[in-house]
């Protein structure tokens, strides 16, 4: 058995989830799902293990398996571990007019991963993703709630120190 | 009560019903079903197999229906008139339903529990190509377990959502569901967790194809070895009607009865599924009607019991 | 150049706060509507204004809110569609980010005229950092009474929220965001019933795209009349536009509905060109669904005339010839682009995106997708280009919603206008490598 570890959120968190499932009615409370699920991600480590998510269904007295269906039908949740820093690349259309698959080429050999894998120090994983409805602006990539736009390869190496400096 | 003309054939049904049902009601030509199932709420509109043609949307309004809608969750008007099997566009839009069931399907039949009672089999033989124009990697799926009674066989799964339909209306809490999306959906418990409850039994017998099986029957025979007959017990949780699977004197295995379109006639407990497999466990009522164009009919066999004697008419 | 109603005053100096907003004229249209009008007299200038819906479907948005059933007591509620994840598609997202209040206004607004007491903004996850815009922007109108109990001291009260969704393009459909609201897997609704009728929790709901509802607010301020007498014939208003691909000035435009293609593309108010003094080969003018034109077909209609930026002239001569307006995502491509390519890629996007719930979408995407793959990479054959205008031909109209549709036809467009571009790569499979196909993405969904 792997260690019981406590799953619980932050009361800062917690408040936020009061205030979520107050947007709906009250017998409604399966509708905070997604939003609830968002703050779960984020304060537990970027993905969502069964534990959490079962964490989850008892805090809005729904079934894990609810919880389940929901989580691995929608992209952004992540259901096995990802690195501190998650680079989501848009590869669709308009973006692939302008470069973007030399960006994600250019992210593979400067982070030495391929697309879908993450580095061994756990720091970076790389995406690609389907438009991110930043077209105008491409070639484009996400980090957290982040859009880096226009991007040349100076400019990622840039983005990529930062985001080094800042998570470790 | 609204009229609805369905392939020339004139009928009139309750308002509120749909098309498919009144096409039941007729009883021939009927479109198939894959997904839709009388018995469970909310089913149906998802495989596309039943697309019927509204040429004439209603006395009301004779509009036709810009698209083939599914006649299994679309409900008559009076005056509709309706075209299944004298469509050609029917036809040939259920000739792609099909194929489109089957470029990922596995095509085991031969070491199919299901085979010789399987919708997908019939389907395929009524609209299929003959040589299938898909030339990638089949869909496979990691197996899961989900306990000792029932199979999960993914691969072969078309996603009619019956099953998860009849944990959510039958058993008090549902385990399992679809999960991922598009594709690469999957029918799973996410966790490894055993579907085990009075009535999940029930899953196998909604399963239009093989993937969800009797484990206590999987390998034992072919369906076609083994004869139908219909039995009673005094069943405290359920209705006690079954349909028992006999090879020579041996009670292979247990389902509901169905009726002509292969549904239940009435949900069964898992005690009587997969408990009760001895003949002296029952009363036995008779032979079970099967289908003429069932490979079951093909079989003539010797009964293993004396017959009551009003039912020996039937079954000569 | 054009009259702006909806980007104005994008560029003055804080129009993203509340009193900013105010000081050039914002929340004008809440106290005209909910002190002098009635619901209905505000639906009927939206009806005579000639909206039609900005989300795709061109709707008229007058009719679609006559729709609501008001029989019941049940509450009733008003969605603002703010999915956006059509490829090429970035307005609702620039109007949201510039300009959060007039989508704020436009939302009391219409829900006054439609009588809901609670209403939802879903707003698609990837856009999270909007969402934080819109709820401060939800909370200085609380803070100034226009939301709330009482507004105003009308006795009209409404409640606004913002609802994420979390990556899925199929919860732009309408039925399919309700699912998605109510916590579940966005999965469309078979129809009927509609949402008029039975949508949030089985209530009577209208689902409208954040355009559309903004647009709502100059109806109100200037008269339904006053809207209809910008653009042609059906086509009124103003519409944003999203540039994007091989052009001089990607971004979006607000233009008057009629301006002509080759003006919007060619002016300096809007394209400047094609990059790199390149030439045009072809366009996608209404949202990655929507079909492909070639350059011969897209500045002139079939009797000759220039092809407009309307509902109707994009879409005249039919698929034959024409396209659609769809949502303004205006994509260009430039001569070098490769036909096959993009249809490849959009068509990795319907695979990724289907729902999976109905067998023509769930398993055609897919196969229509490892067909383009084939070719692209040169390892297609003859054949295969029949075979996937059969597979395009056998989901277009049988499945439950119209994302089959939308990912039938761009497929479609792609064979009937660059079969040669197909042919091309069938023959020459050694010469398609150009220096640009330099990675081969996963084939699988990733789920990472
Ligand atoms: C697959 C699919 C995706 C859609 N995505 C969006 C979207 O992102 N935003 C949007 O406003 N409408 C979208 N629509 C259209 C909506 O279903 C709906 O028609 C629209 O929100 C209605 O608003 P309107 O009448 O104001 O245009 C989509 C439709 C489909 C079928
Ligand atoms: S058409 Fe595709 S997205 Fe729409 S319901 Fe069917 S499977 Fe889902
Ligand atoms: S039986 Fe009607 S769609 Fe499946």
């Amino acid at each position: 058995m792997t260690e019981a570890k406590h799953i619980e959120l932050s009361p800062e968190a917690m408040m936020e989830v009061g205030r979520i499932i107050s947007h709906y009615p009250a017998d409604k409370q399966k509708s905070a799902l997604l939003p609830v699920l968002h703050i779960a991600q984020k304060e537990f480590g970027g993905w969502l293990s069964s534990e959490s998510m079962d964490y989850v269904a008892r805090l809005l007295h729904i079934h894990p398996i609810e919880v389940y269906e929901v989580a691995t039908f929608y992209s952004m949740f992540n259901t096995k571990p990802v690195g501190k820093v998650l680079i989501e690349v848009c590869q669709t259309g308009p973006c692939c007019l302008n470069g973007a698959e030399k960006i994600v080429s250019y992210l593979e050999k400067k982070l030495q991963i391929k697309v879908g894998e993450t580095t061994r120090d756990g720091m970076f994983t790389l995406k690609t993703v389907e438009c991110l409805g930043a077209c105008g602006y491409a070639p484009m990539f996400q980090i957290g709630e982040t859009f880096y736009e226009h991007l040349t390869e100076e400019k990622v190496d840039n983005i990529l120190l930062e985001m080094r400096n800042k998570n470790s | 009560m609204p009229k609805v003309t369905i392939d020339d054939i004139t009928i009139e049904v309750p308002a509120g019903t749909t098309i498919l049902e009144a096409a039941r009601q007729i009883g021939v030509n009927v479109p198939p079903a894959m997904c839709y199932y009388s018995k469970l709420k909310g089913s149906g509109g998802k495989c596309r197999v039943c697309l019927v043609k509204v040429t004439k949307g209603s006395d009301k309004d004779p509009r036709p229906m810009p698209k083939l809608v599914a006649s299994c969750r679309t409900t008559v008007m009076d005056g509709m008139e309706v075209r299944n099997v004298t469509s050609p566009e029917v036809i040939e839009a259920r000739r792609g339903v099909v194929e489109f069931l089957l470029v990922n399907h596995p095509l085991d039949c031969p070491i199919c529990d299901q085979a010789g009672e399987c919708h997908l089999q019939d389907l395929s033989y009524d609209h299929g190509l003959s040589k299938s124009r898909y030339d990638f990697e089949r869909r496979t799926f990691e197996r899961i377990d989900i306990g000792d009674k029932i199979q999960l066989h993914m691969n072969r799964c078309i996603l009619c959502y019956r099953c998860t339909q009849v944990a959510e209306q039958l058993t008090p809490e549902r385990k399992h569901g679809v999960l991922y999306r598009g594709e690469v959906s999957e029918i799973s418990t996410f966790i490894a967790t055993a579907v085990d409850n009075e009535f999940s039994g029930n899953m196998i017998d909604v399963c239009p194809v093989g993937a969800l099986t009797d484990k206590t029957f999987r390998f034992k025979s072919r369906v076609w070895f083994t004869k139908p007959m219909y039995a009673h017990r005094n069943c405290p949780t359920c209705s006690g009607k079954v349909a028992l699977w006999y090879q020579g004197e041996e009670v292979l295995r247990v389902t509901s009865r169905k009726d002509k379109w292969g549904e239940s006639e009435g949900f069964i407990c898992n005690e009587c599924r997969f408990d009760k497999k001895n003949t002296s466990d029952w009363t036995i009522e008779g032979p079970a009607p099967v289908d003429r164009h069932s490979v079951i009919s093909q079989n003539h066999y010797e009964l293993p019991y004396e017959l009551p004697v009003n039912q020996k008419k039937l079954s000569n | 150049m054009g009259r702006k109603l909806l980007l104005e005053n994008l560029d003055k100096p804080e129009i993203n706060t509340i009193d900013g907003y105010i000081k050039y004229g914002g929340y004008r249209a809440l106290e005209k509507a909910l002190k002098s009008m009635t619901p209905d007299e505000v639906t009927e200038e939206v009806k005579k204004s000639g909206l039609r819906g900005r989300g795709g479907a061109g709707f008229p948005t007058g009719m679609k809110w006559s729709f609501l059933d008001k029989s019941t007591d049940k509450p009733r509620y008003l969605l603002c569609n703010a999915d956006e994840s059509e490829p090429g598609t970035f307005k609702d997202r620039l109007l949201m980010e510039k300009i959060p209040h007039l989508l704020v206004e436009g939302m009391i607004v219409s829900s006054y005229a439609l009588g809901c007491r609670t209403s939802y903004i879903y707003i698609r996850g990837e856009y999270m950092f909007i969402l934080r815009i819109l709820e401060k922007a939800i909370a200085e109108a609380y803070a100034k009474g226009y939301l709330g109990q009482n507004i105003l001291g009308t006795g009209y009260s409404l409640d606004l929220h913002v609802h994420p969704g979390a990556g899925a393009y199929i919860c732009g459909e309408e039925t399919a965001l309700i699912e998605s609201l109510e916590g579940k897997r966005g999965n469309p609704r078979i129809k009927p019933p509609f949402p008029a009728i039975a949508g949030l929790y089985n209530c009577p709901t209208i689902v409208n795209n954040v355009e559309s509802i903004a647009a709502v607010v100059p109806i109100v301020n200037n008269g339904g009349e006053d809207y209809a007498k910008i653009g042609i014939g059906k086509s009124t208003g103003t519409k944003l536009i999203s540039a994007s691909g091989n052009i001089n000035k990607p971004g979006v435009y607000e233009i008057e509905l009629g301006v002509s293609v080759e003006e919007f593309i060619y002016s300096d108010e809007y394209c400047g060109g094609i990059a790199n003094g390149l030439d045009i080969k072809a366009c996608v003018p209404g949202g990655s669904s929507v079909p492909i034109l070639p350059k011969d077909l897209l500045f002139k209609q079939s009797d000759g005339s220039p092809r407009l930026m309307t509902y109707e002239s994009l879409s005249e001569g039919g698929f034959a010839t024409g396209s659609m307006l769809g949502s303004g995502g205006f994509i260009v491509f430039d001569e070098k682009a490769c036909i096959v390519r993009n249809t490849w890629n959009f068509a990795r996007f319907y695979h990724h995106e289907s729902c999976g719930q109905c067998s023509p979408c769930r398993e055609g995407t897919g196969w229509m997708e490892r067909v383009l793959h084939n070719i692209e990479y040169g390892h297609g054959k003859m054949e295969d280009i029949d075979l996937l205008w059969d597979i395009q031909r056998k989901i277009e109209g049988n499945t439950i919603c119209p994302l089959g549709d939308a990912a039938a036809w761009p497929v479609a467009a792609a064979i009937r206008h660059f079969r040669h571009e197909f042919e091309y790569h069938v023959k020459y499979p050694h010469r398609v490598f150009d220096a640009d196909h330099v990675y081969q993405p996963e084939m699988k969904m990733q789920t990472v």
